[in-house]
């Protein structure tokens, strides 16, 4: 774990890069670290993420400067310029049910060729998908989804890479941090090694790579 | 005075939870259901977001950022709450361990076939976690209005793109009660002062009406 600058963190990212960004509705989401995206104007970037937010909060800041080019979401009804910038062709959306799409990214940072769930089964979600019978029940065979980077929201992170997380701003942040190649961490608190207790650590400092001083 | 329709949903929708469930409640009308939990009665309410011990709305100034509803609004969380992420929140959904979800509705079917996530072309907001829940909680009941502009909205077939082929238990509108307990839509109760006619009136699929229907007991209790 290497600590950095905003500035050097964002940085590290190219252009097109594939991006999962922590937060529920922009709760939990690492605001500094988009910020920063924005500011460095990084371009055609896939973000995975619960939702696409709201204008001005999240990754709504992203979708309004025009620098995503698809969004692999669950939900995108609070946020009207992407469901516009859809409609317009400037910007693919593929929508997955929300326990789908927080599986498939677990078995990607799990080291599971996918998972089987029956939710979409019947419906427009099982186009294209392989439909595996166990037991009688019908289930649809959902890929694992990894990304280049992640960029989480931690509330407490100690030197070594540690963290813990605050109430409902867990939501994706520990699923994405072990699917991603890159898990860039902004902490709202840097805290000495030792001060979380182990059994509340909830990612474990190997897997973060980059912590935002 | 009459009851809003709302109210007369969430009055009845209440009538169904039971000590000690775990139950998701889905955003719009579903959310007046916690107004009306039996008084001594304990209901963990989970919030998809991560949470379980879901309180009521603080007072502006005592929100916490961090603490929210699946609409991202500020919540409280109950003494007893806790918190999770999303793949456990979604293994609480999908696994069965949700005895209840109360979910809003576009359109339900005569099969108990459920639609509540989009209209082509018109309203594109994603699925959120509405496939999963209606697949995985052991109890789906539906809150919704029984037409709307005018039209039904309890059809022979749903025209929209289904949420589920998993059948809904129970939909609980202003004007009616109808089960799908036995696979086909039985006319259970009506509301106060609305007949059976005018429930077959405002309704597409065909339901079956028992010889006697009672009415949702949903008035407030003179003190």
């Amino acid at each position: 774990m290497k600590t950095t600058t905003l500035e050097e963190a964002v940085a590290l990212i190219p252009n097109g890069a594939s991006l999962m960004i922590g937060g529920f509705m922009a709760v939990g989401t690492p605001e500094r670290l988009i910020d920063e995206l924005v500011r460095q104007g990084k371009r055609g970037l896939t973000v995975i993420a619960n939702d696409s937010a709201m204008p001005g909060r999240g990754i709504g800041k992203l979708v309004s400067a025009g620098l995503v080019r698809k969004v692999i979401a669950s939900h995108i009804g609070l946020n009207p310029e992407t469901q516009k910038k859809m409609l317009a062709g400037e910007m693919e959306v593929e929508l997955v049910p929300q326990g789908t799409l927080i599986e498939r990214i677990r078995a990607a940072g799990y080291g599971l060729g996918g998972i089987l769930t029956a939710t979409g089964v019947g419906t427009v979600v099982e186009e294209g998908k392989k439909k595996i019978e166990v037991d009688g029940r019908a289930y649809l065979l959902e890929r694992p989804l990894p990304a280049d980077f992640a960029l989480i929201e931690a509330f407490l992170a100690d030197y070594l890479g540690n963290l813990t997380y605050a109430l409902t701003a867990r939501n994706f942040n520990p699923v994405i941090a072990m699917a991603a190649a890159v898990t860039i961490v902004d902490a709202e608190h840097v805290v000495p090694v030792g001060m979380i207790s182990p059994d509340h650590v909830m990612t474990p400092a190997p897997l973060v790579d980059y912590l935002v001083a | 005075m009459a009851m809003e329709p709302q109210t007369v949903i969430a009055r009845r929708i209440a009538l169904e939870l039971r000590d000690n469930m775990l139950v998701n409640l889905g955003i719009g009308i579903p959310t007046l259901v916690a107004n009306y939990v039996p008084p001594g009665m304990h209901i963990f309410f989970q919030s998809e977001n991560g949470l379980i011990g879901t309180g009521p709305i603080p007072e502006e100034a005592m929100a916490q950022p961090r603490l929210t509803d699946a609409a991202g609004k500020p919540v409280s969380a109950i003494p007893g709450a806790c918190t999770f992420d999303s793949a456990v929140s979604f293994g609480l959904i999908r696994g069965g361990h949700v005895d209840m979800t109360v979910l809003g509705g576009l359109q339900v079917d005569e099969h108990g076939q459920l639609a509540n996530w989009m209209i082509p072309g018109k309203m594109v907001p994603g699925m959120g976690g509405a496939m999963d829940l209606v697949s995985g909680a052991k109890r789906v009941v539906i809150a919704m209005q029984h037409t709307a502009k005018g039209k039904p909205k309890i059809l022979k077939r749903c025209t929209l793109p289904l949420t589920s082929v998993r059948r809904v238990d129970l939909v609980v509108t202003e004007l009616a009660a109808i089960s799908f307990a036995d696979g086909k839509p039985t006319l259970i109760e009506t509301a106060p002062g609305v007949s059976v006619e005018r429930v077959l009136a405002a309704t597409e699929a065909s339901l079956v009406v028992p010889p006697r229907v009672s009415e949702m007991q949903i008035q407030e209790k003179q003190p």
